[in-house]
């Protein structure tokens, strides 16, 4: 019998918040996409995550295909959900103001979740591990392979976006669209289709998130609204709209809602990091690595 | 939206004194009055939210968490100390305008979105609250043996008495939010709606007018929760969480938030799609209220009191 020493304690503590805060990154940087070519917040964003996680076990488990061919397929078809989000909800919206916005994205994500609970009803599903459930003990914390599943895909997520924002022409016009809009527009960028594409985009990183995770926490149809909230939290923290500031959000949210729960109390573990949100928001809205000048010029 | 005429107010009030008698004559409709408490209680809500919201363009998700706030101090006192009820609805009161202040002085410094997030997220810590403290709350079971009300000896026993009791509040609080839009601080609240800083700039007070407002909210759905708690006899934390907030939203938005009359007109609809026209979805109505909300956002921005104006345009044109 292996005695259970404190700092294993706290490293295990350590691994499940970055596993955990890796989703609240992925969710962040979702939001962070979508901000910055929109400047909507998209409070669906969480549903991404949840229609990730069930149309995975819908392919996976029920329908039988592989893990090769059911994430892709998972993951085209949440984008699609994402391109109808912007086609059905945002666009149609003829005077568009922060409170209209807000309202159409909270009607879409309840929208959603009815779907969802219609087409899969309330109990929660689980999926198989991406490489089997055998755990790895690692300073005396135990570590579930799927763990370093969810951590690799933020770095692939990482690494391909920023290649994509820095590297491609269309990534290029995303952001200059961020910048300026206008601007944008002036030099022939079509800034409707780069919104259109920030929702595809950002609805796919949310489909990532929610296949990765569901092997370790499950998943049902009404996670999103608090998987939105926190990967919000997780922005605000980084500073919103910034794609270093959102990972580094995220981290820090998933490991102080794991000692929160963990050393204080697990009851209130989900008001942990919305506690900690609100510190960010009434005392340093613009986040760690986000500028006040940027924040002061954005419309919303 | 400036001047909200005296006859409409007068058939306004004639309808609610009317309104048990005749669905008393109708036994298809018999218990409609009892579906018209939930709807009062409701309009409490809504007419502070409007004014909030709609009138001072101030985002508040989170607003269940007053109403639970004034439902479980009222439960709590009279259910666990025996005090009588009145005084706990004040002190029920008291303590959601002392935490709208806490909440409100930093979160209305806020614009947009950190708005709606920060209030989303204060709703959420509450309810949390309300389900962990179980040894003040009774956690997930919530909490029974909550008195009804009563008054100088007269109880509040029956359906058509409570009826009457919630919509005398309802009335007041209407006509006290009437004059409060048509006085100078009605207008001091439009003008921050349309812009902060050129209200700023005409000596409006910002932050001090917001949190008035905002305290204004608290205080009715406090109220609210209180006569919610009163009348039910019990309460339990799934009454005010996430999508009772949102509730309360999809009701502004379906009435129309720009006026007053929207909030009642969208708090009697709404109570009466969930209580009674919606029992056919059972579950799935969650579906149907996304529904009403995507689709008054895209084609009725102003709710429904904003149709007239729409069909008066198309003969205009």
């Amino acid at each position: 019998m292996e005695t259970i020493t404190l700092s294993g304690q706290l490293f295990q503590y350590l691994i499940t918040g970055i596993t955990v805060g890796s989703v609240y990154a992925m969710v962040a940087v979702g939001f962070n996409i979508i901000y910055n070519v929109t400047e909507i917040i998209n409070f669906a964003q969480g549903e991404f995550v949840m229609l990730g996680g069930l149309i995975m076990v819908f392919f996976h488990v029920v329908m039988g295909l592989p893990l090769i061919m059911a994430f892709p397929a998972t993951v085209i078809l949440v984008t699609l959900v994402g391109i109808l989000l912007d086609r059905l909800a945002i666009s149609p919206i003829r005077q568009p103001s922060v409170l209209t916005l807000i309202i159409a994205t909270i009607a879409a994500s309840i929208l959603i979740k009815g779907a969802a609970m219609f087409i899969w009803g309330k109990d929660p599903y689980d999926l198989p591990a991406f490489s089997g459930r055998n755990p790895i003990t690692v300073f005396g914390a135990v570590i579930q392979p799927q763990y370093l599943w969810v951590i690799g895909f933020l770095i692939v997520i990482v690494i391909v976006l920023s290649i994509f924002f820095n590297r491609t022409i269309i990534g290029k016009a995303m952001s200059a669209c961020a910048d300026n809009p206008n601007a944008a527009s002036l030099v022939g960028i079509n800034v409707k289709q780069m919104i259109l594409l920030s929702f595809a985009l950002s609805a796919a990183i949310g489909a990532v998130a929610g296949i990765t995770v569901t092997p370790i926490s499950l998943m049902e149809y009404d996670r999103g609204a608090m998987l939105a909230v926190k990967g919000f939290g997780a922005a605000i923290l980084g500073g919103l709209g910034s794609f270093p500031g959102a990972i580094l959000g995220g981290l820090i949210m998933g490991s102080i809602e794991s000692f929160g729960a963990g050393v204080i109390s697990s009851g209130y573990k989900d008001a942990f990091a919305l506690i900690v949100l609100l510190i960010v928001l009434f005392f340093r809205p613009s986040g760690i690595l986000g500028s006040i000048e940027i924040s002061k010029i954005k419309r919303f | 939206m400036l001047r909200i005429g005296k006859i409409p107010i007068a058939v306004f009030a004639l309808f609610i004194i009317a309104f048990p008698w005749v669905a008393h004559e109708i036994p298809s409709i018999g218990h409609y009055t009892d579906i018209m408490i939930f709807a009062g209680i409701y309009c409490l809500i809504t007419m502070g939210l409007s004014l909030l919201m709609g009138y001072t363009g101030q985002i508040s998700i989170g607003h269940a968490a007053f109403y639970g706030i004034g439902a479980y101090t009222s439960a709590i006192l009279t259910a666990q100390y025996g005090l009588n009820p009145w005084p706990c609805i004040i002190i029920g009161m008291v303590i959601s305008a002392v935490v709208a202040v806490l909440v409100g002085a930093p979160s209305l410094k806020l614009r947009g979105h950190y708005l709606a997030m920060a209030t989303l997220a204060f709703g959420i810590i509450v309810y949390i609250i309300f389900n962990e403290e179980a040894a003040w709350t009774g956690g997930p079971d919530g909490m029974t043996g909550i008195p009804g009300l009563s008054m100088f000896g007269f109880e509040f026993d029956s359906v058509e008495k409570y009826y009457y009791l919630v919509w005398i509040f309802v009335f007041a609080a209407f006509i006290f939010t009437v004059n409060i839009i048509q006085s100078g601080i009605g207008r001091a609240l439009r003008a921050i709606h349309v812009s902060e800083p050129a209200a700023g700039a005409m000596g409006v007070d910002i932050s001090r007018f917001k949190i008035l407002v905002f305290v204004y909210s608290a205080v009715l759905a406090s109220l609210a929760g209180s006569l919610y708690a009163h009348y039910l006899n019990f309460i339990n934390p799934s009454t005010f969480d996430l999508f009772f907030s949102i509730k309360l939203l999809i009701m502004i938005a379906l009435g129309g938030m720009y006026n007053i009359w929207g909030a009642i007109i969208g708090a009697v609809l709404i109570t009466f799609l969930s209580y009674e026209w919606l029992h056919y979805f059972q579950e799935y109505e969650v579906i149907v209220y996304g529904a009403i909300l995507l689709l008054v956002t895209i084609f009725f921005p102003k709710g429904l009191v904003g149709v007239p104006g729409i069909v008066k345009g198309w003969f205009r044109e």
